[in-house]
């Protein structure tokens, strides 16, 4: 049987600004038979979506393919000629990129950019597009198939914009679909629905489908294959059963390992003082004008209260848009509470943190989601590093440099890191930087906003053991804020359960398997399970999705 | 793809030693710049002729051995008028437009940071100052207090600090709602810490681009001010006025006219060449 993509000893280089040359893809092969879908798993940097990419001949800016072929349906992309690569771009081989609302033009309507394709290649005539769009919409289950096609792309939600980018990607009938990270910035439930979508789809076409990730999970549940790769080089390839239940390579097995749920041990026992370290009650936060009332026009955050004991971990878990982040905005002082009291350390705290003395704010450090924003890209992670021991400690230049030393080996980082800036660092290492900057500030409380979501399984979990040390050690507090279960579970005494604003349940990691509210348990029931017969035997109540699915 | 193979060569001549990058297209900028400096401080030093002197009997004269660059519509010495504009042109516009865009970056940058009414105050009255068409101003202030050379160094720098301004602002204000900012704030730090260490590394770049362009609005609007007569006084002239005196001599095609436009042309551009290829840090340093 012919396959339908053959990749032979691909090798992809890139030209560093010093006239450097990398390989980023070193010899990798491997074939796609025809309606078959392979999932390429790895961390970032792995190569995954550089692989993806030459299936359609392209390589990004400062990048190009310096060997091997890539013959997709008899073609070689590599040695088509720019304008025959166009042509099979969007009508053999098509793409769904991660982030659908940053891929969608916000000026026109859904249903133009959808036919666009067709209008393109001059496939059909444009009342026939629709008409097949809208086939498509039905098939993908969205919602009012034959009018959501006139909304524009901020009227859909962000499962539905993924949907949408779907139907564009097959409305030119393509043989093969790249979905690079399709569902990675979507909530769990919503991500039910996306995967099986696409699952559907892709069956019924008999259409042949590439699925970069690195959530071995979600492969799992759609994937026919799966090629494992890290540093640009394949470390394992085989059927979704063999690697799940026989990984033969290292690389693979932990993979594997870091979804094996790690409860956290025995928590050493609360200090039984007197006060908690963090008490919180009867919170109102949210944005716009205050109204009569005193209270802000948007509500995100309604009547919370919660206590974080000294020394203990706190989990707050909830999907985008259940308050959670404001909740967090609003104990640092970021976004000052409308109403609620904030007692730290026997201290009420002012709401706003301008009104909060010097060693207030140094006691109470916060790490946000996105290492990337969160580090200035001018500065090197010495400068950053430093700000915080000058300004608290007015450490001189010496003692600077000894705890700068101490802190990245605190964060397990190599010291000559110190001298890089943060766009010279991946993502697990720019994620440590953030966190040893809070360290640095000898805090007794870290609020940790979503530190993990942006990581690749393996390096979240390796942050997440950093994480449990470092409290061992310093006998730090964190309040934990996540919408992954498993991470929660894996570093909190208590985990608290948040849906539109309000906590809606609050739990202990050993009572995790029966939660007593049903938006904990359908939330729980959503997260993916390393079982390719997971999603499709998946039962929830239709009523109890339609009620918290909002979007 | 196979553009990257020129430019590494490009590379390879120049300074990579310094761990610097500094491609020839700026260097070739930045030594005009240096040349028109070193001109402008060594003028009187090195002028032929007395500026105002009349010295060829023919006007408009062609290029000759005596007359470099010919003479002008009174017989003057065009060479050395155009060295000792190089003093106005170049000493004026590069004065006025540190003015403007180091007042218009700060300010801008602290509106951007501060926000609220300061940062409405600040934005309505500039641009109000904004709407006023350059040249109607530049001619009020010149008709109200008279010409010198600090008054046009200050009318032509408040023309251009509302642009700036914005620039920086519309810059700085997406800067600002990045979270290493919301870091820096809950930190407790000052506004002119936020300014200074946190906001201004990541503009630089476009600023420094847009204060090319900002030198070259000003070259031409002080050559504009000096056409209408509003500049330099006579008997010095600016470029911009050499080429209003002379500009009888375009249909004989006197060199009079030519070179002065040249030196316009030549100043700005290389401003522009210098600004777009500065000196790159090059941060690989794994080989």
């Amino acid at each position: 049987m012919v396959n339908l993509v053959e990749i032979r000893d691909l090798k992809v280089e890139a030209t560093t600004d010093s006239g450097r040359r990398v390989e980023i893809i070193n010899g990798v092969s491997f074939d796609i038979a025809k309606g078959e879908i392979v999932a390429l798993i790895g961390e970032s940097g792995s190569g995954k979506t550089t692989i993806a990419l030459t299936l359609m001949g392209h390589a990004r800016p400062g990048c190009r393919i310096s060997g091997g072929s890539v013959s997709v349906a008899g073609k070689d992309m590599v040695t088509l000629s720019e304008k025959q690569r166009a042509r099979v771009r969007g009508t053999e081989v098509t793409y769904v990129p991660q982030s659908a609302a940053a891929a969608f033009n916000p000026a026109t309507t859904i249903m133009d950019q959808v036919i666009e394709v067709t209008r393109i290649h001059g496939i059909m005539s444009s009342d026939e597009a629709r008409a097949r769009a809208v086939e498509l919409f039905r098939a993908l289950s969205l919602p009012e198939p034959e009018t959501i096609g006139s909304r524009y792309p901020h009227q859909v939600s962000g499962g539905q914009l993924q949907r949408l980018s779907a139907a564009m990607a097959l409305i030119g009938d393509p043989k093969l679909v790249i979905f690079d990270e399709p569902t990675t910035a979507l909530d769990v439930t919503t991500q039910i629905e996306v995967l099986r979508a696409f699952k559907s789809v892709m069956k019924n076409g008999g259409i042949a489908g590439v699925y970069v990730s690195h959530d071995l999970a979600v492969v799992a549940q759609i994937a026919d294959r799966i090629v494992v790769l890290k540093g640009g080089e394949t470390k394992e390839i085989g059927t979704t059963e063999e690697i799940l239940n026989g990984a033969k390579h290292p690389y693979t097995r932990e993979l594997l390992a870091a979804f094996e749920p790690k409860p956290r041990g025995a928590a050493g026992a609360a200090e039984s003082g007197p006060a908690p370290l963090l008490e919180i009650e009867n919170l109102i936060a949210g944005y716009g004008q205050a109204q009569a009332d005193g209270l802000p026009l948007v509500r995100a955050v309604e009547h919370v209260s919660l206590k974080v004991e000294k020394g203990r971990n706190l989990g707050i878990i909830g999907e985008s848009g259940c308050g959670k982040s404001t909740l967090a905005r609003a104990i640092a002082g970021i976004l000052p509470a409308a109403i609620g009291k904030i007692v730290f350390d026997g201290k009420e705290l002012g709401r706003s943190a301008r009104e909060r003395s010097r060693d207030e704010l140094r006691e109470m450090q916060i790490v946000f989601q996105y290492a990337d924003t969160a580090l200035n890209p001018a500065k090197s992670v010495e400068d950053i590093l430093a700000r915080p021991l000058t300004f608290y400690h007015g450490m001189n230049a010496k003692a600077r440099s000894a705890r700068i030393d101490e802190l990245l080996d605190m964060v397990r980082l190599p010291r000559n890191l110190r001298h890089r800036r943060p766009g010279e660092l991946s993502g697990g290492q720019k994620q440590r930087v953030n966190f040893a900057r809070a360290l640095a500030a000898d805090p007794k409380l870290i609020l940790c906003d979503e530190i993990t979501s942006a990581l690749d399984t393996v390096v979240a979990a390796a942050v997440i053991d950093l994480l449990k040390e470092l409290q061992r050690e310093l006998g730090l507090s964190y309040i934990f804020i996540s919408h992954d279960l498993s991470v929660v579970e894996a570093i909190c005494d208590e985990i608290v359960v948040m849906y539109g604003g309000r906590k809606v349940e609050e739990i202990s990691p050993e009572k995790i398997k029966t939660p007593e509210h049903p938006y904990s348990q359908l939330l729980f029931s959503s997260v993916p399970r390393l079982d390719p017969t997971w999603l499709d035997g998946l039962e929830q109540d239709p009523e109890l999705v339609r009620a918290y699915r909002r979007r | 793809m196979t553009m990257t193979n020129s430019e590494t060569k490009a590379d390879r001549i120049s300074g990579t030693r310094l761990g610097y990058r500094f491609n020839i297209i700026g260097m070739v900028g930045l030594s005009v710049i240096l040349f028109w400096a070193l001109i402008a401080i060594f003028a009187p030093l090195i002028i032929p002729y007395p500026v105002g002197e009349i010295v060829d009997l023919d006007y408009f004269g062609p290029m000759s051995r005596d007359f470099w660059l010919g003479s002008d519509y009174l017989g003057r010495d065009m060479l050395s008028r155009i060295l000792m504009g190089a003093r106005y042109t170049v000493g004026i516009s590069l004065a006025a437009v540190t003015i403007a865009c180091f007042s218009g970056v700060m300010l801008g940058m602290f509106a951007a940071v501060a926000g609220g009414w300061l940062d409405t105050v600040l934005s309505r009255f500039l641009d109000a100052l904004n709407s006023i068409p350059s040249k109607l101003f530049g001619l009020v202030v010149v008709a109200a207090v008279g010409s010198s050379i600090p008054v046009l160094i200050l009318t032509l720098s408040v023309i251009y600090i509302p642009g700036a301004y914005r620039f920086a602002r519309a810059l700085a204000v997406n800067i600002n709602a990045m979270d290493f900012i919301t870091v820096a704030r809950i930190r407790g730090e000052s506004t002119l810490y936020l300014i200074r260490s946190e906001i201004l590394p990541n503009i630089v770049g476009p600023v420094l681009a847009d204060l090319g362009i900002r030198f070259v609005f000003i070259v031409l609007l002080l050559s504009g001010l000096s056409f209408l007569g509003l500049g330099v006084q006579p008997p010095y002239a600016d470029w911009g006025a050499l080429v209003r005196e002379n500009i009888g001599g375009l249909p004989f095609g006197a060199p009079a006219v030519m070179a002065p436009s040249f030196a316009i042309a030549s100043l700005t551009i290389s401003v522009n060449l210098l600004i777009d290829n500065l000196p790159k840090k090059i941060r690989d340093r794994s080989e």
